[in-house]
C-alpha cells in the first residue's frame, strides 16, 4: 500500500450514484448496506456492460471462425488480461484462470495440485482465523489423504500468533491464508508469512476474497503462488472467481475438471490436455461474467485502491470509536483495536443480545448487517461463541451509514434492555 | 395485527420467556429421553429432556442456546405440554404448527435441517435465507385463523413471528425436538392405543 498522503478522499456521495440501490432505496426506501463483506453491490456501469455483451457481442468463446465468435473471444481474454494487471500477475494470459467463485479457485488447487502432490503425512498448514473457503478443502484432503494439517492460532488480540511459525511449517508442503478475515478484518503480516513458508520448501496460497476488493494487491509483493479472489465481492457479477497461479505451477498441474475446452484431443484410450490456462476451464466459461469484471476492475481503477482502502480505514475507525463513545462498556469488538493491519470489517456483541435477534432490529431501520458464523466455523469456536452480528464497509459507505448503525442499535439495546 | 412488526414479534410474554427461561436443565437418560435439536444456519441449539409415565408428560427439561426466538419458544413450549398427555402434546404441536402457517410438508422439511441432514445450503453465510418463503406462507392467515388463540394462551404471543419467515425455523426448533421425542416414547412404550 502506498503512503496515505498520495491518496485523495472518495466523495461518496457521487458514488452512492453509481448504486441504484444505494441511491434511490430498496422498495423506496433508503438503505444502510453493511454486508460487502459478504458481497458487494454492483455500480450501473457493470450491469450496463454485460447487458451491452448479451444484446450485442455474445457468442460462445473458443469455438467460432464469424467475427461474432471473434469479438467474444477479445472480450473474454481482456478479462484475464484485466484481472491478471489488477493483481500485478507477471504472465495474465497464460496465469490467471477464471472460475465460479473464490472457492472453486481454493478447490482446483486443492484436487488439482494437492491430491496429486500430497500424500499421507505430507503436511497442509492453514490458520485459526480462515473461513471454510480456505479450509475445509484442506480438510477434505486431510480425510481422504491422511494429510497431516497443522493450524497457526490467533491470539487474544486477534492478531495471528507467529512466534511458532518457524516449527509450524517446518517440513510442510502446502501454507494456505486468508489475507484478510472476514470475521475479524485482520490483515495477517503474509510476507512473513510467506518468507517462511518458502524457506521450508512449501508453497503458498492466499485466500484474497476479502482484501483484493478493498486495496492494491500484487502477487510479486505478497511472495504467493496461488491468490484466489470473487468478482461478486469487488464489484463484479457474481458466477466469476480468479485464480492466479506462477505458471510453471500451473503447467505442472493435470486438469480439474474435463470437459470441451480444455483438452487438445480426445481418444478413447486418453485425452492430451490443452495448455494454460484453458486447461481448468472446463465447458463454457462465464464470459458475460468475465466481461462484467472488466467493467467492474475499471470502476476501482478508477477510483485508486489506495483511496478505497485508506477510506475503509478511516470509517473503520470512526465507527469504532462512535461504539465505544455511544455503548461504552456494552458494545464487545472482536478484531484488532488498532486501524493499522485492519479491514472495514467489524464483528460486534451488544450486551448479551443474539446476533439474529440484533440483525433482525436493524432490519426494522434497513440497516443491513449479517448475523451468523460466517463460515467460520473454528474460529467461531476460538471466539467461544456460535454467531457474531458483523457491519462491513465498501467504497459506498460514509459516516452516515455508521450513524443509522448505531441509531438502531441504540433501538435494540433498549429492546432486549 | 400490529402495525409494527418488530413489537409483534418482540412481545413482552416473549422476550420474558428469553430472561426468565422456564423448565431450565436437565434429566438423567433413562429414565427420561433427550432430543437435541440444532440450527447449522445460525447455529441455535435446543436439547428437550422428556419424562413420560402412563401416557403423561410429568416433566420437561429444556438446554440450548440461542435468539430469543428459538429460547422463547422453548420456554413456552415447555410450559405448555408440562403435565399433559402425550395425546394433548401432539394436539398443542399442531395448534403450534397452524400458527406458524406450516403444512405437515413444511414441517418435514425443516426437520431434516434441524437434524443437520440437510443437503442444501447448511453452510450458508445467510443467516437462514433458504427454506420458506413468502409464496409458501401465502396462506398464512387462513392457516392461523383455524387456531384458537385464546385457548393457545401465551403460545399465542409467538404469532408474529409468521410475519418474519426466517425465524419461523427459530420457533418451531424445540418443538420438532418434542415430535421427535413423542415419537421416540411412542415407539419405546409399545402403547396399544397410541397407534393411529
Amino acid at each position: 500500500m502506498k503512503d496515505a498522503t498520495t491518496t485523495t478522499q472518495l466523495d461518496v456521495e457521487a458514488i452512492k450514484q453509481d448504486f441504484p440501490l444505494l441511491s434511490k432505496g430498496f422498495h423506496g426506501e433508503s438503505i444502510v448496506y453493511l454486508d460487502s463483506a459478504a458481497s458487494s453491490q454492483r455500480p450501473t456501469c457493470v450491469i450496463d456492460t454485460m447487458s451491452g455483451y448479451y444484446n450485442y457481442s455474445h457468442a460462445n468463446v473458443h469455438r467460432g471462425v464469424y467475427k461474432l465468435a471473434e469479438e467474444a473471444d477479445r472480450l473474454y481474454e481482456n478479462a484475464r488480461m484485466a484481472a491478471g494487471r489488477f493483481i500485478g500477475a507477471p504472465d495474465p494470459a497464460r496465469e490467471i484462470v477464471f472460475t465460479k467463485n473464490a472457492t472453486e479457485a481454493i478447490n482446483l488447487i486443492a484436487y488439482s495440485w494437492g491430491m496429486h502432490r500430497l500424500h499421507e503425512g505430507d503436511v497442509v498448514v492453514v490458520t485459526e482465523i480462515d473461513h471454510h473457503a480456505n479450509l475445509v478443502p484442506w480438510i477434505m484432503l486431510h480425510e481422504a489423504r491422511g494429510v497431516e494439517l497443522r493450524v497457526i492460532p490467533m491470539r487474544d488480540d486477534y492478531l495471528l500468533d507467529l512466534d511458532n511459525l518457524e516449527e509450524t511449517v517446518d517440513g510442510a508442503k502446502l501454507v494456505a491464508c486468508t489475507l484478510m478475515s472476514n470475521v475479524l478484518g485482520t490483515i495477517p503480516p503474509f510476507r512473513k508469512i510467506a518468507d517462511a513458508a518458502h524457506n521450508a520448501g512449501a508453497i503458498v496460497v492466499a485466500d484474497g476474497a476479502q482484501l483484493v476488493p478493498h486495496a492494491h494487491v500484487d502477487v510479486q509483493e505478497l511472495g504467493c503462488d496461488f491468490l484466489a479472489f470473487s468478482g461478486h465481492k469487488m464489484l463484479g457479477p457474481t458466477g466469476i472467481g480468479v485464480l492466479w497461479g506462477k505458471a510453471d505451477l500451473l503447467d505442472s498441474m493435470p486438469p480439474f475438471m474435463g470437459g470441451g475446452g480444455m483438452i487438445l484431443d480426445v481418444k478413447f484410450e486418453g485425452i492430451v490436455p490443452a495448455e494454460i490456462p484453458t486447461r481448468f476451464e472446463a465447458g463454457t466459461p462465464p464470459i458475460a461474467e468475465a466481461v462484467g469484471l472488466t467493467a467492474a476492475i475499471e470502476y476501482l481503477d478508477k477510483i485508486g485502491m489506495d483511496n478505497i482502502i485508506r477510506h475503509d480505514t478511516e470509517l473503520t475507525a470512526y465507527t469504532i470509536e462512535s461504539l465505544k463513545e455511544t455503548f461504552g462498556g456494552d458494545i464487545t469488538i472482536m478484531g484488532p483495536d488498532t486501524t493499522e493491519n485492519r479491514g472495514g470489517v467489524i464483528s460486534l456483541a451488544l450486551k448479551d443480545i443474539h446476533p439474529h435477534d440484533l440483525a433482525q432490529v436493524l432490519d426494522e431501520s434497513n440497516v443491513c448487517i449479517r448475523a451468523g458464523h460466517h463460515c467460520a466455523k473454528p474460529l467461531m469456536r476460538r471466539l467461544g461463541t456460535s454467531a457474531t452480528a458483523r457491519a462491513s464497509f465498501y467504497l459506498y459507505n460514509d459516516t452516515s451509514d455508521t450513524d443509522r448503525l448505531i441509531e438502531a442499535l441504540a433501538k435494540a439495546a433498549s429492546i432486549f434492555g | 395485527m400490529s402495525t409494527s412488526g418488530l413489537e409483534d414479534l418482540y412481545r413482552e410474554i416473549i422476550l420474558d420467556h428469553y430472561r426468565n427461561p422456564r423448565n431450565r436443565g436437565s434429566m438423567d437418560v433413562p429414565p427420561s429421553q433427550r432430543i437435541e435439536a440444532y440450527n447449522p444456519l445460525c447455529g441455535d441449539e435446543v436439547v428437550v429432556y422428556l419424562l413420560e409415565n402412563n401416557g403423561v408428560l410429568e416433566d420437561i427439561k429444556i438446554e440450548g442456546q440461542g435468539c430469543s426466538i428459538s429460547q422463547s419458544s422453548a420456554s413456552l413450549m415447555s410450559a405448555a405440554v408440562k403435565g399433559k398427555t402425550t395425546e394433548e402434546a401432539r394436539k398443542i404441536i399442531s395448534d403450534f404448527k397452524k400458527l406458524m402457517s406450516i403444512h405437515e410438508s413444511r414441517m418435514e422439511d425443516t426437520k431434516d435441517i434441524d437434524s443437520g441432514n440437510a443437503n442444501n445450503s447448511v453452510d450458508s453465510d445467510d443467516t437462514a435465507a433458504d427454506g420458506i418463503n413468502e409464496n409458501e406462507i401465502g396462506s398464512a392467515d387462513d392457516a392461523q385463523m383455524d387456531v384458537d388463540l385464546d385457548a393457545m394462551g401465551e403460545l399465542a404471543a409467538l404469532q408474529g413471528v409468521v410475519r418474519f419467515p426466517v425465524r419461523i425455523k427459530c420457533a418451531i426448533l424445540a418443538w420438532n425436538a418434542l415430535a421427535e421425542g413423542l415419537d421416540e416414547i411412542e415407539v419405546s412404550a409399545d402403547h396399544p392405543g397410541t397407534s393411529k
